[in-house]
């Protein structure tokens, strides 16, 4: 059985130590497509994170009976259904926040991070560990897309989760809103730069030359 | 991998079984959770609308929206080429589903508002104040911004040519420079601006307006493609091909 310290692990180790995102490089796509606001960035965090975890939980279970020929096309079943019934739980209490999201609540279907985990570690783990390893790594990709959604959206648009710190010029303000970082492309540097920053405090996680 | 799970009969049992079980858990939620999405797409609506008529600030939670909603908006039908009245087409009627339906299917020609069909039959909706009597109609309109479509609702004052508001509830524009539709700052300016000029549609949004032109509206700075866009689609829905006729006729006045 696992013990305590191995659960700490599963669940704290993708944060910082390996990040899906910043050392894996994997869920980069919807990382730079709905970063522009910290809310939405909070709700994709939080629909990715229930989907690892349960999926993970889920194939962890029938991992045994999963026959290997058969056993990514089964992942993907139980990940497409449990992204659906997130949508749908999403349109039916948040449907404000469902809309600005439209498209890329169906995209964690293909968001790399959930297969990854699935295809290696939930498919040789117990279920427990699983679950907990699905968390983690929601809580490391929700962590990435939290600091990147609150730079973009305080320096895009002069707010915080809609609250206005730096009133802009439209508003009659005196800061005017940098348009390079309301765009999508705008996280590749972010995310570059954070990269960067985790990899000089932890110089392990720096590829060997080839 | 033991070899013993890899009989043709298992693999093809596992999967059933696990399709089945995720079928079932799907079409559970999607069931189970049709009402709540249905009552939020009505909300949203009823919402976008109340904010057309200015009385959203009257109404802070959901079920005062509704009752306010019920209280002072009805839903007309307009027959856009007679510009009368008729009776609700059907009972799920949707004006943008039915540009797509034969019987309701009008083309549109020699326009460049963004679309190719549209319904014969508009949905509008009269807001009635305190008294009863019809202050403001609204329109919805629809046409190309810079990416997609973009929805919204025209709201007029029941002199049939003042513009009171134009909100957009639906569109794909670039944050921060067309989206800036929705921006109040902007929503503002509309307000007492002209459809009409001696009878020809006269609204326009343009570079350098000011507020003193009554019939243009400044457009928005960064966004040249949006501000055409909403001119487009202001000048198709209040031409000839849209709600001309029928605001000139004033039928809710009688």
């Amino acid at each position: 059985m696992a013990d305590t310290k191995e659960m700490k692990k599963a669940l704290f180790g993708p944060i910082i130590d390996s990040n899906p995102i910043a050392l894996h490089v994997l869920g980069i796509c919807s990382a730079l497509a709905i970063t522009t606001k910290l809310e939405t960035a909070l709700v994709m965090s939080l629909a990715l994170t229930t989907v690892v975890a349960f999926s993970n939980l889920f194939i962890s279970l029938i991992r045994n009976q999963i026959p290997s020929s058969v056993r990514i096309i089964i992942q993907m079943t139980i990940i497409a259904s449990l992204v659906i019934v997130v949508d749908q739980v999403l349109k039916a209490y948040s449907y404000e926040i469902s809309k600005q999201l439209s498209v890329f609540v169906g995209l964690i279907i293909t968001n790399c991070i959930v297969m990854g985990r699935a295809e290696a570690y939930a498919m040789k783990s117990p279920p427990l560990m699983s679950f907990l390893d699905g968390i983690g790594n929601g809580l490391g990709y929700s962590f990435v897309l939290i600091v990147i959604g609150t730079v973009k959206e305080l320096f895009g648009f002069g707010t915080i989760l809609g609250f206005e710190i730096l009133p802009l010029v439209q508003n009659g303000g005196w800061y005017t809103g940098n348009g390079l970082l309301i765009l999508p492309f705008s996280s590749f540097i972010l995310i570059g730069l954070m990269i960067w920053g985790i990899r000089t405090f932890r110089p392990e996680q720096v590829e060997p030359k080839e | 991998m033991s070899a013993k799970k890899e009989t043709l009969g298992k693999t093809v049992g596992i999967v059933v079984a696990v399709c089945l079980v995720c079928s079932i858990v799907v079409s559970g939620a999607a069931v189970g959770l049709r009402s709540l999405q249905a009552t939020n797409a009505a909300l949203d609506k009823k919402t976008n609308i109340l904010n057309a008529a200015g009385l959203l600030d009257q109404a802070s939670n959901q079920d005062e929206i509704a009752s306010l909603y019920d209280a002072r908006v009805e839903e007309k039908f307009v027959e856009l080429a007679t510009g009368e009245y008729v009776e609700k087409p059907s009972e799920d009627f949707d004006m943008y589903k039915a540009a797509k339906i034969g019987e309701f299917n009008v083309p549109v020609e020699k326009s460049n508002v963004g679309f190719k069909q549209r319904s014969s039959i508009a949905s509008v909706y009269h807001i009635k104040n305190e008294a009863g009597e019809v202050s403001r109609i609204i329109l919805p309109v629809h046409g190309s911004g810079l990416w997609d479509l973009m929805y919204g609702f025209l709201a007029v004052d029941n002199d049939g040519h003042t513009i009171r508001e134009l909100i957009y509830y639906q569109h794909k524009e670039t944050p921060g420079l067309g989206a800036e539709v929705t921006n109040p700052a902007w929503q503002a300016k509309w307000d007492g601006k002209q459809l009409y000029k001696d009878g020809e549609v006269a609204i326009s949004v343009d570079k350098n307006v000011g507020n003193d032109n009554q019939y243009a509206v400044d457009a928005l700075s960064g966004a040249t493609l949006t501000s055409n866009g909403v001119e487009n689609t202001l000048v198709y829905w209040a031409g000839e091909n849209g709600y001309e006729t029928y605001l000139k006729n004033q039928s809710w006045k009688s």
